[in-house]
């Protein structure tokens, strides 16, 4: 019987990824790997007791480390991602349980093609799954759609601008839904049906998708997705709704 | 979210899926559920758990069908710390 126990982790690093993202590296002591996709519960308690909890993708690749990294979104009105931005620092210690969520995870054993579609930090679990790609050697091809609102939003940008430089199996194509720079060759709008419909010929209909963002960005491109020829099971959800930060 | 369009419909909005409760769904059986199959009592979709719209701002946590909405699975941490599970809109669990 799997056991999901509530453990310390050691804040080991702090890296900015856009002005509202940073990445906290986690020391997770016993950790057991984890599958690109799944994420982490996060619990803090406060002095008097109060607690509160929420869900973290892991953006990592699996490896034989017990160090997971994390990538969060600020979300001003929020409880929890104001204080892992604004008052954790190296060496703070907070509660962990996971790894969590065997059904929006990939680890390279399957040869379909895969779409990964992202809206903002919806990416995070979707760069676990590229980077397990790329120290794998995977050969099956992957395409990733991402969707940030301007150029200073799209976290990991150097990261998937290398990798897709060096790995002529992945496709990173960006679309900017609010400004974009000067000479920008991407999208320049929100992700729709004919964007999907653009995307999906390069990828083919074999292709397993995954799909994470905020929920209005999911529910379209599953639907375009499904009205385009795919089964609901090679479409794979993760819709982080207002769960309050 | 900003990037929203100002129709949109507010229960949608609110929608999660199960795959994001997987760890309370652990804590409740004891075993990862978010690939484990069901089966809707209502329109007879069979899906992974990890599928199932889940609505986290009710009392409790409610588990939808896909498909046709039909209410699958309720859950309710008691007072006690026991849960209270309610499957009558589930057929079968594959486990």
């Amino acid at each position: 019987m799997a056991v999901l126990n509530w453990q310390i982790v050691t804040v080991t690093a702090i890296r900015a990824e856009t002005p509202h993202v940073k990445t906290l590296s986690l020391l997770v002591p016993g950790w057991q790997s984890h599958r690109p996709g799944q994420h982490v519960d996060i619990r803090l308690t406060a002095e008097d007791g109060y607690q509160a909890q929420r869900s973290y993708s892991i953006a990592s690749a699996p490896s034989d480390q017990p160090v997971i990294d994390l990538s969060i979104e600020l979300v001003d009105d929020g409880e929890v991602s104001p204080f892992l931005h604004d008052a954790v620092v190296v060496g703070d210690r907070f509660e962990v349980r996971g790894p969590i969520g065997g059904y929006f995870a990939w680890d390279g054993a399957a040869a379909d093609p895969l779409l990964l579609v992202a809206g903002g930090s919806g990416v995070v679990p979707l760069m676990a799954m590229v980077r397990h790609r790329a120290e794998i050697g995977s050969a099956v091809p992957c395409t990733l759609l991402y969707s940030s609102r301007t150029v200073t939003d799209i976290i990991y940008a150097e990261e998937l601008q290398r990798l897709n430089g060096e790995d002529d199996g992945l496709r990173v194509i960006h679309t900017l839904t609010r400004s974009q720079p000067p000479g920008w060759t991407g999208y320049s709008r929100r992700v729709d049906m004919r964007m999907i419909a653009e995307v999906l010929e390069g990828t083919g209909r074999m292709a397993q998708a995954f799909v994470c963002g905020p929920t209005p960005l999911v529910e379209s491109v599953a639907e375009s997705l499904v009205s385009i020829g795919l089964a609901p099971s090679q479409v794979r959800t993760e819709r982080f709704g207002p769960t309050g930060g | 979210m900003t990037d929203q369009s100002p129709d949109y419909d507010r229960a949608t909005a609110l929608t999660l899926d199960a795959n994001a409760i997987a760890g309370l769904l652990m804590e409740v059986f004891g075993t990862e559920m978010t690939v484990a199959a069901s089966r809707c009592t209502h329109c007879g979709n069979r899906a992974q758990i990890g599928s199932l719209r889940a609505y986290i701002h009710a009392p409790g946590v409610v588990l939808r069908c896909s498909t046709c909405t039909g209410v699958v699975l309720r859950l309710m941490r008691r007072a006690d710390g026991s849960y209270l599970v309610d499957a009558r809109g589930a057929a079968y669990i594959r486990m």
